[in-house]
């Protein structure tokens, strides 16, 4: 399993093959199309993350030490966004994902994204990610 | 003559590059871009003759009184007002509006009706809400039809010697469409209520003749009409300024003040609390001398040609549908594309240099009666070009491509 900044890597070697920015949303398009679905009955509105011009569902649970997020999006471009927090943050500990930083979304050529004031909410998105992260991580240490 | 190539020169934003493209402005219905003339009123006023108004002995302060003066002159002007002591300088609309709300309180008591419309700005709502919840009086709403025109029979059948106070914007932010706020007015008065428009939307495309439509109060915003930012203007009737209550206590506002008790000044003071933003004030009068020059008979006519002939080259694209369809409309066209979110449409467009709104335009009432997310629209000033409307065709048509 790799790690986050693997992932992160992993992601900006991905994106540096394009040379403008229709290539580089084309491609965040089709990742959009690969992630993995909430299931419908977790589209609630207590799952919609608040900030979003467009709505973003985002559902997580443990699963044995890690962190499974599944998510969806009204919106193709903002679903392109999640899905690319979910390959990075999905499936890692709460350790991991509370520590982990967002640089890589400016190293990716998505710099706009990373607005705090941008409508996508991309900010309110890992915000919820570190949340839930934070939560299980108490969780855990009082199972503990 | 109207020689679009010079009035684009007087815009100096207008020759930015935004994400490497030449910027195409079309959110003009949010705010519009200075002319070089009022972006000089400003400077010329703090590098020259700054000072506090209304107290000075001083030159620099008579000065900037003349200026600040004058400036209420030529809007009161402009708008056909009979005293320029019924021009009272605002921070913008939203100020005009709870002016008025505020002053209502006084008036209202349980079981009276405050009639607003179903085409305004959700922000526009609140107001009577909380007049409404202050004072026991009921909020009615004039619905809207599919057009997106208001329902004019509706109206009819709402208004009774319970309403006092009918509030309807001119024109709609969301959709364009043009109130009909004579008849409106006309209604409200046969059953001795009072109107307030608001006329954000309506001033930088036509030229309101306060005095024949007879309405009580009218407000708007410096900044839609090519002046700045933080002013705005309130038309009251005289007879309704002197009955309303002032709004802010402070300074300017009092003629004498003991422990005991405080004389409010004249109109417009006694609504003008405080320091009031001179330069915004003063620049708000450049940008009508500014708009007054080009003519809004030649601007209309400009804006409409842009409307029809975006309108149409858009409706071409397969799947896109205008909400918004009413005859009497301004040059703002809200639309979607069939199954694409109006946000990754506005992203799209954005990276090609072109600035649209999306979203529900603070008018949720409205984007639930046609029960969308939100729409994309495109609002045109007479600084526009046929050019600009062929980038957004060929805009909207690039991102359905790559959104499907």
């Amino acid at each position: 399993m790799s790690s986050i900044k693997e992932i992160q890597e992993e992601l900006i070697d991905e994106f540096s093959i394009f040379d403008d920015w229709m290539e580089r949303y084309e491609h965040m398009i089709a990742l959009g199309k690969t992630m993995p679905l909430i299931d419908p009955k977790y589209k609630t509105d207590d799952k919609l993350i608040k900030g979003c011009q467009s709505k973003v569902w985002l559902h997580s649970e443990l699963k044995g030490d890690k962190v499974i997020f599944t998510a969806d999006s009204d919106a193709i471009i903002t679903k392109g966004i999640v899905a690319i927090l979910i390959r990075v943050f999905s499936n890692q500990t709460p350790e991991a994902i509370v520590a982990a930083d967002t640089q890589f979304i400016d190293e990716i050529g998505l710099k706009e994204h990373l607005s705090p004031t941008r409508a996508n909410g991309l900010v309110s998105m890992v915000k919820q990610m570190k949340l839930y992260a934070v939560a299980y991580q108490a969780q855990r240490k009082q199972q503990a | 003559m109207f020689d679009i190539t010079s009035i684009r020169a007087d815009f100096p934003i207008l020759q930015r590059e935004v994400n490497g493209k030449p910027l195409v402005y079309l959110d003009n219905a949010a705010t519009s871009q200075k002319p070089q003339q009022v972006i000089d009123a400003i400077v010329d006023y703090y590098s020259r003759y700054n000072a506090n108004i209304h107290r000075g002995v001083h030159t620099l302060s008579q000065e900037a009184t003349d200026a600040y003066e004058i400036a209420r002159k030529t809007i009161q002007e402009h708008f056909n007002i009979a005293h320029p002591y019924e021009v009272i300088f605002t921070a913008g609309t939203t100020h005009g509006i709870n002016l008025v709300a505020n002053g209502f309180a006084s008036f209202l008591k349980k079981g009276d009706e405050v009639i607003v419309s179903a085409l305004e700005h959700h922000s526009n709502i609140v107001p009577w809400q909380m007049l409404c919840e202050k004072t026991g009086a009921v909020l009615k709403v004039i619905p809207m039809t599919q057009e997106g025109t208001l329902a004019m029979d509706a109206y009819s059948g709402l208004l009774s010697e319970k309403t006092k106070l009918v509030f309807v914007n001119h024109i709609s932010n969301a959709l364009g469409t043009i109130n009909p706020i004579e008849k409106i007015i006309e209604l409200a008065h046969q059953v001795g209520a009072a109107v307030l428009v608001d006329g954000a939307q309506a001033c930088s495309h036509i030229k309101p003749d306060l005095t024949a439509l007879d309405v009580d109060f009218y407000v708007t915003s410096a900044h839609k009409m090519c002046g700045p930012t933080g002013v705005g203007m309130l038309y009251g009737k005289e007879e309704w300024l002197k009955k309303l209550p002032p709004y802010q206590g402070g300074g300017e506002m009092i003629s004498e003040v003991t422990f005991e008790k405080t004389t409010y000044a004249d109109l417009p003071h006694k609504f003008e609390a405080g320091t009031p933003n001179i330069c915004g004030g003063i620049a708000f009068g450049a940008a009508i001398e500014y708009l007054n020059h080009l003519g809004f008979d030649a601007i209309a006519a400009h804006e409409h040609t842009l409307l029809e002939y975006a309108t149409n080259e858009l409706l071409a694209i397969d799947g896109l549908k205008i909400y918004g369809t009413g005859r009497e409309k301004t040059s703002v066209i809200s639309f979607n594309v069939e199954n694409i979110h109006p946000y990754d449409i506005g992203t799209i467009l954005d990276k090609l240099g072109i600035a649209v709104r999306t979203g529900h335009h603070c008018a949720q009432p409205i984007m639930e009666f046609y029960k969308i997310p939100g729409t994309v629209r495109a609002s045109f000033a007479f600084y526009n070009t046929k050019e600009e409307v062929d980038q957004l065709v060929a805009g909207v048509k690039r991102a359905q491509q790559m959104l499907s």
